[in-house]
């Protein structure tokens, strides 16, 4: 390969229809509710282990729904349940990671 | 939509272009880049045309170049330019058309700068005569040479003795057209069809036979951009963004480019021969690449033109195949041959990048 002293850089830009979002599928048929996040956040506002752990529902939902492995984060849930009390969709959002680790398993 | 309330909207995205009577100025880069397609403009216009096209040869750049890669501040480039149109008014012309379209980009937005800030064109003005005691009135008219060639279109097709229709299949030749930013992305209202739907160069091609294709990335940037280039440490940056745009357009078979603007043709050009070297991937048909074309060097080709007067034998990818395609003669062994018909040396061949 000639060297430019320069080379391509990958896009950091995301390609939707390239995404494999057969999880995220999955996950709306065990937890149908899933489908109604708008990603507001209040969940991962108020998760005590989001600062330490790095778990954020909202990023989980939004990484599936991108393809991406998501993992790492749900290892960080204590599954204490405080996100249920404040989406503001009602999603049951316990039962949601729970099916999410599930499916994983 | 009601036809005439289409023609209403349509309307909008128009601009009044004169038929005659033109001061020309050339670019500072494209004599370099592509050096026969100025002379050519000025060839079809006055000749084929006969149409009042005037030159000088005491215009400079305009200072886009400059202004645009941040060495110098937008007063400087408002002197150089009313320096220019000094030279216009002296000459007795109205209508100033350049070559360029960053000078395009950047005489409009010197001219909406003095309308929004009369004190600085006041200031300016007392600069240049200071410095040159010259004084300029502002052109009439202003448009960018593609703006002329597709206002002259349809005189072009009448004339023409090439069609851009493939003549083995006998279907017209799948042409993408590429825009520069600064023609109508920075002043959409200035610009054939704005910055949404720019129709200058694919009204050339429909003119002329061919058919324009889409694709997703059909607006974004070529990738010159600049201080973008300019830094060497910024050029992946540049190549990557000529690079999102031929992934792009690769499903859809096309078999050229047409650019209004000359580091769009430049690098859309060159930069395909870096892909191919750094990816080995080539985006024509066989290993070749898709030519790319200024729309002086297309008019060219259907005026019947050689297309070594052209000067299509500097282009990076090879044209052979699209000049075979559209039925262009042409002889091999003269691409090589310069003005007095003395060998000008062969370049290098590429690794991955087709070429003759």
């Amino acid at each position: 390969m000639t060297d430019f002293g320069f080379t391509l850089s990958r896009s950091s830009a995301l390609d939707l229809s390239k995404a494999d979002t057969r999880l995220y599928e999955k996950l709306c048929s065990l937890s149908p509710d899933a489908r109604t996040c708008m990603g507001c956040g209040s969940c991962s506002a108020t998760c005590t282990a989001g600062p330490y752990s790095g778990m954020s529902l909202r990023k989980v939902i939004l990484g599936l729904q991108r393809g991406q492995d998501v993992r790492p984060m749900l290892k960080g849930c204590m599954l204490c349940g405080k996100c249920t009390m404040v989406c503001p969709r009602g999603i049951n959002t316990r039962q949601l990671i729970l099916n999410l680790c599930r499916i994983y398993d | 939509m009601i036809y005439e309330g289409k023609q209403k909207i349509w309307k909008d995205y128009q601009k009044e272009i004169p038929d005659d009577h033109w001061y020309y100025v050339r670019s500072c880069i494209r004599q370099n880049f592509f050096p026969a397609s100025e002379r050519k403009f000025t060839d079809i216009t006055q000749q084929v045309l006969g149409k009042d096209v005037y030159e000088t040869p005491y215009h400079t750049t305009c200072g886009g170049i400059a202004y645009h890669c941040d060495a110098i501040p937008q007063e400087t480039a408002m002197t150089i330019v009313a320096r220019q149109f000094a030279l216009m008014t002296e000459a007795g012309y109205e209508n100033y058309v350049p070559s360029c379209v960053t000078s395009f980009g950047n005489y409009i937005e010197i001219l909406e700068t003095w309308r929004e800030f009369p004190e600085l064109e006041a200031r300016i003005r007392e600069q240049l005569w200071k410095a040159t005691r010259r004084e300029f009135k502002k052109p009439k008219y202003l448009a960018h040479t593609s703006d002329l060639i597709y206002h002259w279109r349809n005189e072009i097709a009448e004339k023409a003795s090439v069609r851009l229709i493939d003549h083995e299949t006998g279907e017209p030749m799948r042409m993408a057209e590429h825009i520069g930013c600064h023609y109508a992305k920075m002043f959409p209202s200035k610009g054939i069809g704005g910055a949404e739907y720019p129709y200058v160069l694919a009204g050339m091609i429909e003119s002329w036979g061919g058919q324009v294709v889409d694709y997703p990335e059909r607006r974004h940037c070529c990738g010159y951009g600049f201080r973008q280039y300019h830094m060497k440490a910024n050029r992946g940056y540049c190549v990557s963004n000529t690079h999102k745009k031929f992934e792009s357009m690769e499903p859809y078979g096309i078999q050229a480019i047409l650019t209004n603007c000359p580091g769009c043709c430049y690098f859309m050009d060159r930069w395909q021969y870096v892909i191919a070297e750094q990816t080995g991937k080539t985006y024509g048909k066989d290993g070749f690449g898709i030519p790319v074309f200024t729309y002086e060097e297309l008019a060219g080709l259907v005026l019947g033109y050689d297309p070594w007067d052209l000067g299509l034998q500097l282009h990076q990818v090879a044209v052979e195949p699209f000049l075979d395609r559209i039925g262009v003669r042409y002889d091999p062994k003269a691409k090589y041959l310069g003005l007095n018909k003395e060998d000008i040396l062969r370049p290098e061949l590429p690794t991955n990048l087709k070429c003759f």
